[in-house]
């Protein structure tokens, strides 16, 4: 045995590369369906997480699933956007707390969440260091975020303009970091996080521009007490201890949009009240995360059974095509083993000396197989935030 | 009077299958510490003979002995076994390894049949590469060697395990005349010295002097 291992072994390492290539070939296609679980299964194990912690969504009727990501993944998904006197309606209920969410904007990719301080209790969010919301144009950054954009208490971030070119659209806000939070492992950690007034002055609902009364250079008309300033008025695109008295916003308040409401019932009671309440509204529904994302994983779990299929074929037949790799091999090297036999060898030896190759380039390929899982496992979270 | 240990064989017969080609030996005794030469032409079936006699070609009739056993009447797997432990064997086509270094391929039968080479077989092999003039290339590829230190190598290989028999097919004939002499004299006095018997298949007829006996396949053929 040791003679045949030996021989097996020396005829591996001499052709080391080609023996590492198949070995290589075999352990990705052996590992894909095992990364494949991994990758699924923690994906499911965060999905279900978030959603599990968030009880109750609100927003306009439309697409459950996008109302879903746009409130726990901050996606943009341009839902119709639900009026801010909703959030009064709901609090005056009392049988559940409301927390707004208005996710529209970006700064340099990442999302911009306007909400109000109870999110941050609600979500089990902590400093790691400055200071909460304190006046609009402040923000509190992600851990993660902070860490990649190098973001710290007392520096600051642009809101991005929603298109490049649109000089009547929004234009980009200076936001003031006031603090970073402690990482979590959720989407909140990729996140910047105002007020959502400050998501409305972003959004030019309110805004901050030079006193029309000092300044007669730049007033257009004057009518019935109303001043109409001309384009030389110089609009504020930061938030400062000089200028912040000089930010209003037009019109009610109550119209002003956000994205979704979180509804945190106080019993059970209260959620199946709500539920149900919110079954007959025409242009609002309420959605419960935790049945969504069942929904939406239970097609995941499809979709994964026809990949796994899809995978164990292309294994089959990569295990086809090693036998022929490994056929070929031993056909081409008939002289070699001929000389074997003429020496004295065994047709046991001989035959051991083969299945011992094939043993040492399975192994490999197994080693290999588990480093690409044990790599996946560590990827997993990396790999769904990038996904989400 | 036939040696009991040494080499016999007795009307042995061969024909290849739909070829005219035919070897018939009617009698050949080779006491144990004796050399035989087997020489003539090219095609006369020297070569055929030598595979007959260590088993790689089963006869069509007749016997052959090495020492008690008989070689014929053995199984594909016995005789195998019988030479990897009684023969050693020098291939015209040295038969080496490639992916192996020198070392490698003199212990390989050694391996295959004890497991592991032990301190006096390293010895005897230092001492064969030594005589051989190949120790220099110890833990060398066989592939970077010459045709010369591969055909030494293969010498080495076939003597290591110090067989009974030991069967060359030509082993000088990539040598210049010098190491062919090396070789040659090598061959012959392992084979005195431990009584073993030597059959050699020859070309050159300056060597046949040097052995004990000397067999013509011409002669054989106008027998």
């Amino acid at each position: 045995m040791s003679a045949s291992f030996h021989l097996a072994a020396r005829y591996v390492l001499r052709h080391r590369f080609q023996s590492a290539l198949l070995a290589g070939a075999l352990g990705l296609v052996f590992a894909l369906p095992l990364c494949l679980r991994v990758l699924i299964d923690h994906a499911q194990q965060e999905l279900r997480a978030r959603a599990a912690a968030t009880p109750q969504i609100v927003g306009t009727r439309g697409s459950a699933l996008d109302l879903m990501m746009t409130a726990l993944y901050f996606k943009r998904e341009n839902l119709i956007p639900l009026p801010f006197g909703a959030l009064a309606e709901l609090r005056s209920n009392r049988s559940a707390s409301a927390i707004p969410l208005h996710i529209r904007f970006q700064a340099q990719g990442a999302p911009i969440v306007g909400t109000e301080l109870e999110y941050f209790t609600f979500r089990g969010l902590h400093l790691a260091a400055g200071k909460q919301l304190g006046r609009l144009g402040d923000c509190v950054v992600g851990a993660r975020l902070a860490k990649q954009r190098g973001l710290q208490p007392g520096g600051h971030v642009f809101s991005s303009p929603e298109q490049a070119f649109d000089m009547a659209g929004v234009y980009p806000l200076k936001m003031h970091v006031t603090g970073v939070l402690a990482p979590n492992g959720t989407p909140d950690d990729e996140a910047i996080f105002v007020d959502v007034k400050t998501a409305w002055l972003i959004e030019g609902r309110s805004h901050g521009h030079d006193d029309l009364k000092e300044d007669k250079s730049v007033v257009l008309k004057q009518e019935e007490g109303n001043i109409v300033g001309n384009a030389a008025v110089r609009m504020f695109n930061e938030v400062t201890d000089a200028n912040i008295a000089s930010f209003h916003f037009h019109g009610d308040i109550a119209t002003y949009p956000i994205s979704a409401v979180i509804l945190l019932p106080n019993n059970a009671k209260a959620e199946a009240l709500l539920a149900g309440q919110f079954a007959r509204s025409k242009d609002k529904q309420l959605i419960r995360p935790q049945d969504e994302m069942e929904a939406l994983l239970s097609q995941l779990v499809r979709l994964e059974g026809f990949a796994a299929s899809a995978l164990l074929l292309t294994a089959t037949a990569a295990l086809f095509v090693t036998a022929l790799v490994f056929a070929l091999s031993f056909r081409l090297r008939q002289r070699e083993f001929a000389t074997l036999e003429d020496v004295g060898v065994s047709r046991r030896s001989l035959i051991s000396v083969k299945v011992l190759e094939i043993l040492i380039v399975g192994l490999a390929a197994v080693f290999i197989g588990l480093l690409l899982l044990s790599f996946a496992s560590v990827a997993a979270p990396h790999l769904l935030r990038m996904a989400l | 009077m036939s040696d009991p240990s040494g080499l016999n064989v007795s009307d042995l017969r061969f024909a290849y299958s739909g070829d005219g080609f035919r070897v018939h030996v009617p009698r050949l005794e080779l006491a144990a510490g004796k050399a035989l030469a087997l020489a003539g032409p090219s095609g006369a079936g020297k070569s055929t003979l030598l595979r007959l006699l260590t088993g790689l070609l089963t006869p069509t009739s007749g016997q052959v002995c090495l020492g008690s056993a008989q070689i014929d009447a053995m199984s594909r797997e016995e005789r195998r076994a019988f030479r990897l432990k009684e023969i050693g064997l020098v291939f015209q086509d040295f038969a080496l390894l490639d992916y192996l270094t020198v070392t490698e391929n003199i212990l390989l039968p050694h391996q295959f049949r004890e497991g592991s080479a032990d301190a006096s077989v390293r010895l005897r092999m230092q001492d064969l590469t030594q005589r051989l003039h190949i120790d220099r290339y110890l833990d060398k590829k066989v592939s970077q060697l010459s045709q010369g230190e591969r055909q030494r190598v293969a010498v080495a290989r076939a003597l290591v395990h110090e067989p009974r028999f030991v069967f060359a097919d030509e082993p000088t004939a990539s040598l210049d005349p010098a190491r062919g002499r090396i070789v040659v004299d090598m061959l012959l006095e392992d084979a005195r010295r431990r009584g073993a018997c030597l059959v050699m298949v020859t070309h050159d007829p300056n060597m046949l002097p040097m052995f004990d006996q000397t067999l013509r396949m011409e002669d054989l053929a106008s027998s």
